[in-house]
């Protein structure tokens, strides 16, 4: 296996780098998959022993992440991205369905060990850098934790050096000074950074980013996003980005996979999707992507819907009830994915039945 | 600070517009700490006209809840108007006494807060919180309390069976909504929105925006909607007001202000957001963040962010010019230059 190295930073002003996507082979065309999920599920059951009912969280979903790759997954609330996000970080187990990393499925996993190990390979990054950093320790303390049980072989010398590189990657310049402060004494944008110190300090090879960006302050985001571009071109790391905003997806990623209801409703190359969106709801969801260089669009005043809590769920499109195309099929089968152009697949009978898409 | 009395001489924002529902005037706000005083507000001026929509926007810490909260004479300790004035409907709002501020708020202005989580009673059901806000304004009829709080949250899009729900019930957009709907119990002149839409995801905001600008094209109410992102209002507002480090940097017509940027931060902010069009390109933000209101820069605020900074932007700061029927707080504008002089 090869061993991350991270390259040395990337310059403290974190200057941006050119997010455009670096050529890279397509997932699940091969072996190319540095993470692959097939067929995952997640249910819950809800309500009490007199009316149980099942939840559906996360239905049929197969993922790939490819090696240097930002794979945006995209929808609304409650959409079920997060469970996602913790079924590959293995905080949830799967109702059904299969996690591969590296070719090897996660059910292998056995040991403490190999846990850890896989923990480190891939982390988390939440959204709410207030909650998931300890107040009451310096920021370095998180990241100590984290060398010391990852990377027990390092000397205390070397976890400090390692540590001040991690730091001066994401922008914490100067390192020394940043890592002797209290999580209070930062922006939330810093918090944020110190998030992905955390995580780069097990050396990664695929970041669980949810949401990273969604509760700061709208200029603060470019200079993450511009950090997630760059820890995929110098250092190689590849990154899930769930957001519910495209237009930062497409800042970023290199695929886009469109969440609904528990399922994906399309996914392909993200320039592909975003300029060939064949999903009544990615077009709903770019329709409502805030853009004062389009006029804005009739579609915003037509959708008042809500995506719905999937319960019990009988066979149709979940997307049919804020559909204005749909029709008597959508009622009452549900669509599938299929391939619509190299690589971009799309969940919808209209779609699929080669008809234009013209809904938001 | 001697800053100051340098300042003090330049013009002080537009002269009020007759008609104006709201005019506020050289409104300044501290915050008296032991440490220091914090000058969060610094002589904010701008007036708003029946029926009319102004956006203000700038990054966290730039003073924009501070001013909604003087606006709505709302601050307690350690927050205080040290100066200006709040003329709402022609009436002064700074120094009225609690019970002529209550006979006025809800009524005449109401003001629905960042997280509807926060300002909702989590105990209480959407239909009695609607309640007690009816009876402190003396309505107590329970015909005329049901009716209304169905007919406010019909007007928001939401069914009027969620009266009986509970605030943890609802969705993100639901409870802002009803927070809406709270607010035009009593079909105000005014509603100040603080960040109303920043926790929702694009869709209920958007959508959320759109039954915002409805509402108040039914009923003509005002608004004063915050926001850190500007790309949200510019199809909305009819004003746009910049703030930054507790003062207007940039105010006039949302569009023009769009059009050309004339406030190297107004510029930044333009750029601080990717766009869903045209082609993918690198973006640098505003390197930077506002700085500490204890301890403002002297000169122009901005000077240590701006990529426009001159010597003389650190040695005095810049009065706010009129820019081709703008406000612009920028050296630049000094002599006269027109707007889009900052791109
Ligand atoms: N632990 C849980 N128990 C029950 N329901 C859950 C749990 N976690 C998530 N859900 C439900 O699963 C759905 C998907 O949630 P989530 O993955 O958090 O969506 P997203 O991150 O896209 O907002 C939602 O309806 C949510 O209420
Ligand atoms: N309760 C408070 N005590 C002291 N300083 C405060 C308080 N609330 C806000 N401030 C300061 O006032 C300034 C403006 O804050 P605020 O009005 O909340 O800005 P914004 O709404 O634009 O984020 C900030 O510098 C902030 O630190
Ligand atoms: S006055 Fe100078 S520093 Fe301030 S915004 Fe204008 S050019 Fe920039
Ligand atoms: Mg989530
Ligand atoms: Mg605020």
């Amino acid at each position: 296996m090869t061993e991350l190295t991270a390259s040395p930073s990337p310059g403290p002003d974190g200057g941006p780098t050119a997010p455009g996507a670096p050529a890279v082979p397509e997932p699940g065309s091969g072996s190319a998959a540095l993470l692959r999920a097939e067929g995952l599920t997640k249910h819950f059951k809800i309500g009490n022993t007199l009316s149980q009912r099942t939840l559906h969280a996360v239905d049929d979903v197969d993922l790939a992440v490819g090696e240097r790759q930002i794979v945006a997954l995209a929808g609304e609330s409650g959409s079920g991205k997060s469970t996602i996000a913790r079924l590959l970080a293995q905080i949830y187990r799967p109702t059904s369905g299969h996690i591969y990393f590296e070719g090897k499925p996660l059910s292998s996993i056995r040991s403490r060990a190999d846990r850890l190990r896989y923990s480190g390979l891939v982390p988390m990054v939440f959204q709410d850098p207030f909650a998931s950093i300890n107040p009451v320790f310096r920021v370095s303390h998180g990241v100590q934790r984290s060398l010391k049980l990852h990377r027990p072989d390092l000397s205390k010398q070397q976890r400090q050096d390692e540590m001040l590189r991690v730091f001066d990657v994401v922008g914490l310049a100067p390192a020394a000074d940043v890592i002797q402060r209290y999580p209070h004494e930062l922006s939330g944008g810093q918090r944020q950074r110190v998030g992905f110190a955390q995580a780069l300090a097990t050396r990664p090879k695929l970041i669980l980013a949810d949401e990273p960006v969604s509760m700061l302050d709208v200029s603060i985001r470019i200079g993450l996003l511009n950090l997630m571009a760059e820890l995929r071109d110098a250092a190689g790391v590849s990154i899930l980005y769930i957001t519910h905003d495209l237009a930062s997806a497409r800042y970023v990623a290199d695929r886009l996979v469109i969440m609904y209801a528990a399922q994906i409703a399309e996914s392909g190359p993200i320039e592909e999707v975003l300029a060939h969106p064949k999903h009544p709801y990615t077009q709903l969801l770019l329709s409502a992507v805030p853009d004062p260089r389009a006029p804005l669009g009739v579609s915003a005043e037509t959708d008042r819907g809500e995506p719905p809590k999937v319960i019990d769920p009988t066979p149709g499109c979940r997307f049919r009830g804020r559909c204005p195309l749909a029709m008597e099929t959508c009622q009452t089968v549900t669509p599938v994915l299929n391939p619509v152009a190299a690589g971009h697949e799309v969940a919808c009978h209209v779609a699929q039945s080669g008809a234009e898409v013209e809904a938001f | 600070m001697s800053s100051r009395a340098v300042e003090l001489t330049s013009q002080s924002g537009p002269p009020a517009r007759p008609g104006a529902i709201l005019d506020v005037r050289d409104l300044s706000v501290e915050y008296l700490l032991d440490s220091g005083i914090v000058a969060a507000v610094d002589r904010v001026s701008f007036s708003l006209g029946a029926g009319e929509f102004v956006a203000i926007v700038g990054e966290s810490g730039c003073g924009k809840s501070t001013l909604l909260f003087a606006i709505a004479q709302l601050l307690s300790p350690p927050a205080e108007i040290t100066g200006g004035s709040v003329l709402f409907q022609g009436r002064n709002l700074v120094g009225l006494t609690d019970s002529q501020l209550t006979a006025i708020r809800w009524k005449d202005l109401s003001v629905v807060m960042q997280s509807a989580m926060n300002a909702l009673n989590p105990v209480k059901s959407i239909g009695a919180q609607f309640k007690d806000a009816m009876r402190a304004h003396g309505v107590n009829s329970r015909e005329e309390i049901a009716a209304r709080s169905a007919e406010v949250l019909r007007m928001v899009g939401i069914d009027p069976l969620h009266l009986h729900s509970y605030p943890h019930q609802l969705s993100g957009g639901m409870r802002q909504r009803s927070m809406i709907a709270m607010a035009l119990l009593f079909t105000p002149k005014l509603v100040i929105m603080d960040e109303p839409t920043s926790a929702l995801d694009v869709v209920a905001q958007r959508s959320l925006m759109v039954q915002i600008k409805e509402l108040q094209q039914q009923f003509g109410f005002a608004v004063i909607f915050v926001t850190h992102d500007m790309s949200l209002v510019s199809h909305f507002s009819d004003h746009l007001m910049v703030m930054y480090a507790g003062q207007v940097a940039e105010l006039g017509p949302t569009q023009q202000l769009f059009d050309s940027p004339a406030h190297p931060y107004t510029a930044g902010l333009m750029e601080a957001f990717p766009s869903i069009r045209g082609p993918r390109r690198p973006l640098k933000g505003i390197p930077g963040s506002p700085p500490d209101l204890a301890r403002p820069p002297h000169g122009c605020r901005f000077a240590p962010r701006c990529p426009k900074v001159m010597d003389r932007c650190r040695a005095e700061p810049p009065g706010l010019y009129n820019v081709d029927g703008t406000q612009v707080r920028c050296v630049l504008y000094e002599g006269g230059a027109g707007r889009g002089s900052a791109s």
